[in-house]
């Protein structure tokens, strides 16, 4: 990786980290003993070990001069192994959390390990690390082959790559030490908050820049989304982090917001992380490999219009559906319902359009276990997206809020959408880019897919079950019209479905491991493909484009 | 003719960014601004009192142990919840809270109105083995809170931050907030009395832990439960369900 940077961008590289490491060597001072101070000393581990990576190839050849012909893949395969190592840590967390409700005696006693640190670790680890690294990986790979241009950056690609990943890095083990703001799906503290804006901003303006560098005139779709992603999330992460520090030596803050305040921000915040994050970032994969896998042209270029400008406009208004009953304005929480049922056509739309697009090729669909991950998961995305307006609607949400029936729901967009179409992008995108024949193992591809399928099926139903059975209990009267179950009745009641929902956890683990293997042997063994010719960058440099 | 300015549109990444922002930013807008100035957002309660640096310090054990994963901290308007919570939840009794601590999900009960239904001896009992007290429970322990001291040194600093951010805690109330914390779980010590002083006569003053020598992060984190609910009687004037609030229990 070092061998492909030029002297000059070797130095940068090198004064980019030394300036990282004395931002940790400032965090370790100020911090002492206290949390700040062991994620100054983690961040100047990182730094170093980056360092000595640089170091180790400072004088190796300076790459060809035939670089730009080439398109920029090495960030793309580091990205890989990177998001299949979250998915195994975030799996392994959520599995291990699962396990706890059901006996809780596997918190082992610490501090560290108890349900309440670890759950953020799970969450963390599957949403960002692995779902931010599917992202940034795939986004590098479809701007570079819709652009027909290389990344507009040589050093910038690995700082976002590896910035991110140090963010998630310093979330996760802060979590462990009891450093959270426990505000869900943001819980990284202030200084870790304030170093994913420079990441996030770097990875901006590294994207536009690739695109403005591109040979076609149009901006295909898949860009749309992974812009979207980029952007609005940019937003969402600032506003709802905006906090100050108890001091610059320590780890906790208080934010800006407050009560009732703080629920609506955190839950626009909440809401369209999985909106940006988890669906038009993924939404942006399946425009992108759905097509290519299926060799077939998208359905139809108008429903990705409606659908890319409908989930933009309507998602940011649906937050306020997980406030419904709750001391937010009652007008609030009607335009929040009101605009989660319309976001159902856009949502429809999109997996509708997916679904078209497999017309004429259904036999593949049967044949190619890869196509399967990628057509499933649009399904579960038409699904889970019809159960989300379904449980935004104010009465069925006085059922569902508070019980298992949303830990379902989430899981059925998270495992079912987000992450098969992950795995199946990663399946059409490793022996492209390792330019290999095929994946080591079609067997292996078909065994994942099922362990996924079963896995995810099994957590879902485990969970519809609890958490309706829960909602119904804590709302039974007797006929003398008295509550008929304490909430420790409905507990109890739980109980076998925890286990349940654990098992399926552990069936969509083993998919993922058995993954890794598989994709470890293509890098290893599969048979080697001649790069097929018209896998580079169009000639001509970054020449404008008729228009630009 | 849709189809024609959008191709158009594709065709320069700036002006598609812009166009990404404008559709993103009206729903937040319309939804989130008009909280701040709408007056009925938050209800008046001028009874309502600040959290004590114990306290204060209570609440951040359990930000940072994320009890809010499990436990919820608002009882919706809804007949069985008030029925089994007690009176639903007002905007004006969180005004204080950074962050909120509303929560999502109830592996365990509700704790909005938990300050004063049981001991402290049953809620430090409960959180050293809370299956010793509730046989089916599946809620972690929380042994080391009882041996471990509380880090009362920066608590004026805490109170400042929130100050910073518009909460009305006095100066002397941040000078003397450590030994206030101190004060507060050792009813027997010279700092006992300054706490009712500065933060009304209602504050609970005693060894929370049962222990009153020393100042753990049991003391802190049950001193917090006992004060949930019990900030302000706003509840229990001005919903459906008004009534006396009930006696709390020590």
């Amino acid at each position: 990786m070092v061998a492909a940077l030029t002297s000059a961008e070797r130095q940068s590289a090198a004064v980019i980290l030394l300036v990282v490491a004395l931002a940790g060597l400032a965090m370790a001072i100020l911090g002492g003993t206290g949390p700040l101070g062991v994620h100054g000393v983690l961040v100047m581990l990182f730094a170093g070990a980056l360092v000595a990576v640089v170091f180790a190839g400072f004088y190796a050849p300076e790459p060809t001069e035939d670089r730009p012909t080439r398109y920029y893949d090495d960030p793309i395969k580091v990205g890989i192994a990177l998001t299949m190592a979250w998915a195994v840590f975030g799996l392994f967390m959520g599995l291990w959390v699962a396990a706890q409700l059901a006996w809780p005696s596997l918190a082992f006693d610490a501090a560290w390990s108890g349900f309440g640190r670890l759950r953020p670790t799970h969450t963390t680890g599957v949403i960002f690390g692995f779902g931010g690294n599917a992202l940034i990986a795939t986004s590098f790979h479809v701007v570079q082959r819709t652009a027909r241009a290389r990344l507009a950056g040589q050093v910038s690609p690995w700082f976002v790559l590896f910035g991110y990943n140090l963010f998630c890095l310093l979330a996760v083990s802060g979590y462990l030490m009891g450093v959270t703001q426990s505000k869900e799906y943001a819980e990284a503290e202030w200084y870790a908050d304030i170093w994913l804006v420079v990441v996030w901003v770097t990875y901006f303006v590294l994207y536009l820049r690739t695109l403005a560098r591109r040979r076609e005139p149009h901006i295909y779709v898949a860009n749309w989304y992974y812009l979207a992603f980029i952007l609005v999330v940019a937003v969402l992460h600032v506003v709802n982090n905006i906090a100050i520090p108890v001091s610059l030596a320590h780890a906790k803050s208080y934010t800006v917001w407050a009560g009732v305040q703080d629920a609506m921000v955190q839950w626009w915040y909440g809401h369209n992380a999985v909106a940006f994050f988890l669906t038009a970032g993924f939404l942006g994969m399946l425009y992108y490999y759905l097509p290519i896998r299926a060799q077939r042209p998208i359905f139809s270029y108008r429903l990705s219009i409606l659908s890319f400008w409908g989930i933009t406009f309507f998602y940011m208004w649906a937050g306020s559906h997980h406030l419904h009953y709750t001391a937010l304005p009652h007008w609030v929480q009607t335009l929040g319902m009101t605009f989660s049922v319309m976001l159902l056509v856009p949502s429809w739309a999109s997996a509708g359009n997916a679904l078209l697009t497999l017309n004429g090729a259904w036999h593949r669909v049967r044949d190619d276990a890869t196509l399967r991950f990628i057509t499933v998961a649009a399904v579960f995305y038409g699904l889970s997206t019809f159960e989300g307006s379904f449980m935004a609607i104010r009465p069925v949400n006085a059922l569902s809020h508070y019980t298992d029936w949303t830990v379902g729901h989430v899981h059925a967009g998270a495992l079912g959408w987000v992450a098969l179409i992950t795995f199946g992008s990663i399946y059409t995108l490793v022996p492209a880019l390792w330019q290999r024949q095929r994946m080591y193992s079609a067997a292996l591809v078909e065994l994942h897919f099922w362990l996924a399928l079963a896995g995810v099926l099994v957590y879902v139903f485990a969970m519809w079950n609890s958490g309706i059975v829960q909602g119904l209990m804590w709302r039974t009267y007797t006929e003398e019209g008295t509550l008929a179950y304490s909430f420790l009745d409905s507990l109890v009641a739980m109980y076998p479905y925890y286990i349940a929902r654990a098992f399926g956890g552990l069936l969509f683990l083993l998919g993922a491991l058995v993954g890794c293997y598989n994709i470890w042997m293509t890098v290893r063994a599969a048979p080697h493909a001649a790069g097929r010719a018209a896998d580079a960058p169009q000639p001509g440099g970054a020449a404008a484009v008729a228009g630009e | 003719m849709a189809e024609f300015f959008h191709r158009k549109l594709e065709r320069t990444a700036i002006g598609f960014v812009l166009a990404i922002i404008a559709a993103a930013s009206v729903g937040g807008i319309v939804e989130i601004a008009p909280l701040f100035t709408i007056d009925e957002t938050v209800e008046e309660a001028p009874d309502m009192r600040l959290y004590t640096p114990l306290e204060l310090a209570g609440r951040n054990i359990y930000v940072r142990e994320g009890c809010y994963a499990c436990h919820s901290q608002m009882i919706r308007t809804l007949r069985d919840e008030v029925e089994r919570y007690g009176p639903y939840s007002l905007a004006v009794e969180s005004q204080y809270d950074r962050p909120m601590l509303w929560g999502s999900k109830r592996t365990g009960p509700d704790l909005a109105r938990i300050g004063g239904k049981y001991s402290d001896f049953w809620h430090v009992a409960h959180l050293i083995d809370p299956r010793a007290v509730v046989p089916q429970s599946n809620m972690p322990a929380y042994r080391w809170l009882a041996r471990t001291t509380l880090d009362t040194a920066d608590l004026p600093l805490h109170l400042r931050a929130q100050r910073r951010l518009g909460v009305p805690y006095t100066e002397a109330m941040i000078e003397n907030a450590a030994r206030d914390a101190y004060g507060q779980a050792t009813p027997d010590s010279a700092f006992a009395d300054g706490v009712a002083e500065r933060y009304g006569a209602a504050t609970q003053v005693r060894a929370f832990d049962g222990v009153a020598t020393e100042v753990t992060e049991m003391d802190a984190l049950v001193a917090y439960l006992q004060v949930l609910g019990r900030l302000t009687d706003a509840a229990y004037r001005d919903t459906a369900a008004a009534g006396e609030p009930p006696e709390p229990v020590e």
